[in-house]
């Protein structure tokens, strides 16, 4: 057993609004450089959607991401490696291009003001910030955002191809169309591809966090990372001529602050804490399972209980501090993932073990209550007030409850195909968790449910009154050192405590002292 | 004429090789963040295809083929003594050449006709293209006009190039080649003096080392298994840097601290 830490994020789908703050708090401190105008560390895309780059989960276009060739046979990178990446070093094939993400642009603000006085309104005409010529905006990084009706966007979601035509369009009548929100960064994966495909070796996974990042300094610009991960979450500076990627604000998180797009969350959706897992499982993990749900359970097979003496013991003979044991087992994250269920990873079929967690998003499954009996419906109209009453709009009863889930109008297989590798019973499972622990509290706060049916809700999806209530705290209550908890800096660990992180503001933002400036 | 063959042919080599030597080590540990090859694929990536890809791999071999020339004349010369395989040779070589050609003025039609890819041109990437076109053509011209290069290079190109490398230059054999020859040479000697200050400094860097090293790197900021051992120096455990294991092996463990101890001072210099 060879226990490591990992700095691990859960996003709790549910409470995301889809407010686009933390992307834009990411981006005024890391990418408002030259050449990474057009990166979007994190971002948010509106589900279904195409996402950014366009349909970025269809790896039949993008090629990221590694891939099992037999039963039995190993895992290689789907669009580089070894072999593959030097014979395409002078041309790599599967390379998006600009126009796949969206060609940065501004406006020529000051023709307002400086327009010589004519007949017509002075307008300020967009201008690309590569060129510097003007441009048609043809696309942005949430250009899709809230369209998730639209044909152009919506119906090119790469996650509705195992659903049936029928199930497709009944997504997409108007009335019954539902959407939620899905924040992106880096997954700090523990198989990750970018680190794999990089031929000159600048990629690299911290030992003591786990957080993956690009030196600067290696990188020469063969733009293997950009195919290999397969959540386009390595972007080239096409500046620079370097590839640059979310550092989850490790200078941040040194000092002991949040990562500023977790540090503004307004919807409070993101949970930061440490886990341990095993590193010696993490092969057979990757490789060990047919694209199936299995991958899950492998995964989960690799977190290890922070409260296991052998654990500890183990994690004290690697030289792990106290203080990041001891993290580990208040763990916000560690709770959501292994100890309720409740999060799962974005997409584990693509076997990079990404380390960030998704609690999947309940609200458009069980709004779908309301489209079963449209008679009825209309009798419940309040004429004059004009809206629905609220006892049929969410009916708590639990009969009704797991017949909802099972005919939900936004279908299951498209949120499991995005988190469970297409499994329907996980998602199920954790949605009726979900659901349990709402009737739960409507039977603490409202009590209007009787003590034995939550009795037995709760007893049919294996959680106790006290876990509920801890879900219930820690999903709506939680303050802010409940939803980050980190070890303090150990000094010896941090090497770029000596540095202000200011200073690297302007420069690459990567810790090396130097202004990022294009090289001959 | 003395005069200005004693400066192209030995003044201008010299510099050269110095001025590359020099230069691009000096940029290497100067300023490493600049080793790049400056790709512009994500610009701009179906006519790079058809540009970077001949030109790549044909510049390839016919740098290959000169280093053959320079550092195995007699096996190159034994392998011409039978015609085909002369003629195989010559032919091969010279259809490469043609491939370049087409990859680097399709390049050079790229980097000017492209707007995005005119926002990431500087004046040397400029210079260097124009240069390579020049360099390129002339190679041609002469592979037309001086048949069997293969053969005669070895003869005459090759003691030129191992006097100077044993600092005792003869250029009694070269001064009396044609001009286009000379110029050849020429250009050839201006493009190493200008690697240190062009993107080329990326042929330096070529990934090789990419197929012998483990698909995953993790990085230990200090050594995880003596870092809170109270009996190992505190030198070796921080900031940690790694001795090879071969190295750790071979020699005494008071050796493996000094390396570290030189590795630690290398990596902190460039903190204040």
């Amino acid at each position: 057993m060879d226990v490591r830490a990992q700095i691990s994020m859960v996003f709790h789908l549910d409470k995301c609004i889809g407010c686009h703050t933390c992307s834009v708090a990411c981006k005024n401190i890391w990418t408002d450089r030259k050449g990474a105008e057009y990166m979007w560390w994190n971002n948010v895309e509106t589900k279904p959607g195409t996402g950014y780059p366009g349909k970025w989960e269809d790896q039949e276009i993008y090629k990221g991401g590694w891939e099992k060739k037999g039963a039995n046979g190993r895992i290689s990178l789907k669009g580089a490696g070894k072999l593959r990446g030097l014979l395409n070093i002078f041309h790599n094939p599967h390379l998006p291009v600009i126009d796949d993400y969206y060609e940065p642009f501004t406006y020529k603000y000051l023709d307002l003001i400086e327009a010589p006085a004519g007949d017509d309104q002075p307008t300020a005409r967009p201008v690309s910030l590569i060129t510097g010529k003007p441009i048609d905006i043809k696309m942005g990084p949430n250009w899709d955002d809230d369209l998730s009706g639209t044909p152009d966007y919506a119906r090119n979601d790469p996650n509705l191809q195992d659903l049936s035509p029928a199930e497709q369009e009944a997504m997409f009548q108007l009335e019954r169309m539902a959407f939620f929100y899905l924040p992106r960064i880096c997954n700090h994966c523990l198989n990750p591809a970018c680190v794999a495909s990089c031929p000159s070796g600048a990629i690299y996974k911290r030992g003591e966090d786990g957080v993956v990042l690009i030196n600067q300094e290696v990188c020469r610009a063969w733009r293997m990372c950009v195919t290999a991960c397969p959540y386009k979450k390595s972007y080239y500076n096409w500046s620079t001529g370097k590839s640059e990627k979310c550092i989850l604000c490790y200078p941040r998180l040194e000092a002991g602050y949040a990562p500023a797009c977790m540090h503004s969350c307004v919807g409070r959706i993101r949970y930061l804490g440490v886990m341990l897992y095993d590193a010696d499982k993490i092969q057979s993990a990757a490789t060990d399972h047919d694209n199936d749900s299995n991958a899950i359970d492998l995964q989960m097979d690799i977190l290890l209980d922070p409260f296991d003496p052998e654990v500890v013991q183990a994690a004290k003979e690697n030289g792990m501090a106290d203080s990041t044991v001891k993290a580990a087992q208040t763990s916000p994250t560690y709770k959501f993932v292994k100890e309720w269920g409740l999060a799962v990873p974005l997409h584990p079929e693509f076997r990079t073990l990404p380390m960030l967690f998704y609690v999947p998003p309940l609200l458009p499954v069980m709004a779908s209550l309301s489209e079963a009996k449209n008679a009825e419906q209309e009798k419940k109209l309040d004429p004059i007030a004009k809206s629905w009453n609220d006892d049929w709009l969410y009916d708590t009863s639990t009969e009704e409850l797991w017949g909802t889930v099972d005919q939900a109008r936004f279908p299951l297989k498209y949120m499991a195909n995005m988190f469970t590798a297409g499994d329907e019973e996980k998602i199920k499972d954790i949605l009726k968790k979900l659901m349990a622990v709402r009737i739960h509290r409507r039977g603490v706060t409202v009590g209007d449910i009787p003590a034995e049916r939550v009795q037995t809700t709760l007893e049919g999806v294996g959680l106790t009154p006290e876990m509920a209530d801890d879900i219930y705290t820690l999903t709506a209550l939680a303050k802010f050192d409940e939803r980050f908890v980190i070890p303090a800096a150990h000094r010896e660990q941090a090497m770029e405590m000596m540095d202000f992180v200011g200073d690297t503001k302007g420069s690459s933002g990567f810790g090396i002292n130097q202004v990022a400036e294009r090289g001959l | 004429m003395d005069l200005l063959n004693n400066f192209t042919l030995i003044g201008l080599p010299y510099a050269a090789l110095v001025l590359f030597v020099v230069g691009t080590i000096y940029r290497y540990r100067a300023t490493r963040f600049t080793y790049s090859s400056l790709s512009s694929q994500f610009l701009e990536g179906r006519q790079l295809f058809w540009g970077s890809m001949p030109f790549h791999w044909g510049l390839l071999v016919l740098f290959l083929g000169h280093l053959a020339a320079f550092l195995i004349p007699e096996t190159v010369l034994a392998f011409n003594s039978h015609p085909v395989r002369l003629l195989i040779i010559e032919i091969s070589a010279f259809m490469f050449a043609l491939i370049v050609l087409v990859g680097i003025v399709t390049l050079f039609y790229r980097r000017v006709t492209n707007p995005r890819v005119q926002a990431v041109t500087t004046r040397i990437d400029l210079i260097v293209e124009i240069l390579l076109i020049l360099e390129v053509i002339i190679g041609i011209s002469v592979a037309l006009g001086f048949r069997w290069g293969s053969a005669w290079f070895p003869a005459v190109i090759t003691p030129y190039l191992h006097s100077l490398m044993a600092l005792q230059p003869d250029i009694s054999a070269v001064a009396t080649l044609p001009g286009v020859l000379k110029l050849h040479i020429v250009l050839a000697f201006l493009i190493i003096l200008l690697f240190p200050f062009t993107r080329l400094v990326h042929f330096l860097v070529v990934p090789l080392h990419y197929i012998a090293r483990p698909y995953q790197r993790v990085i230990w900021s200090w050594n995880r298994k003596q870092v809170r051992d109270p009996d190992t120096a505190w030198t070796i455990t921080r900031p940690y840097q790694e001795v090879p294991n071969f190295l750790q092996k071979l020699v005494p463990s008071e050796t493996v601290e000094l390396l570290q101890q030189k590795l630690i001072s290398r990596c902190c210099k460039h903190r204040k």
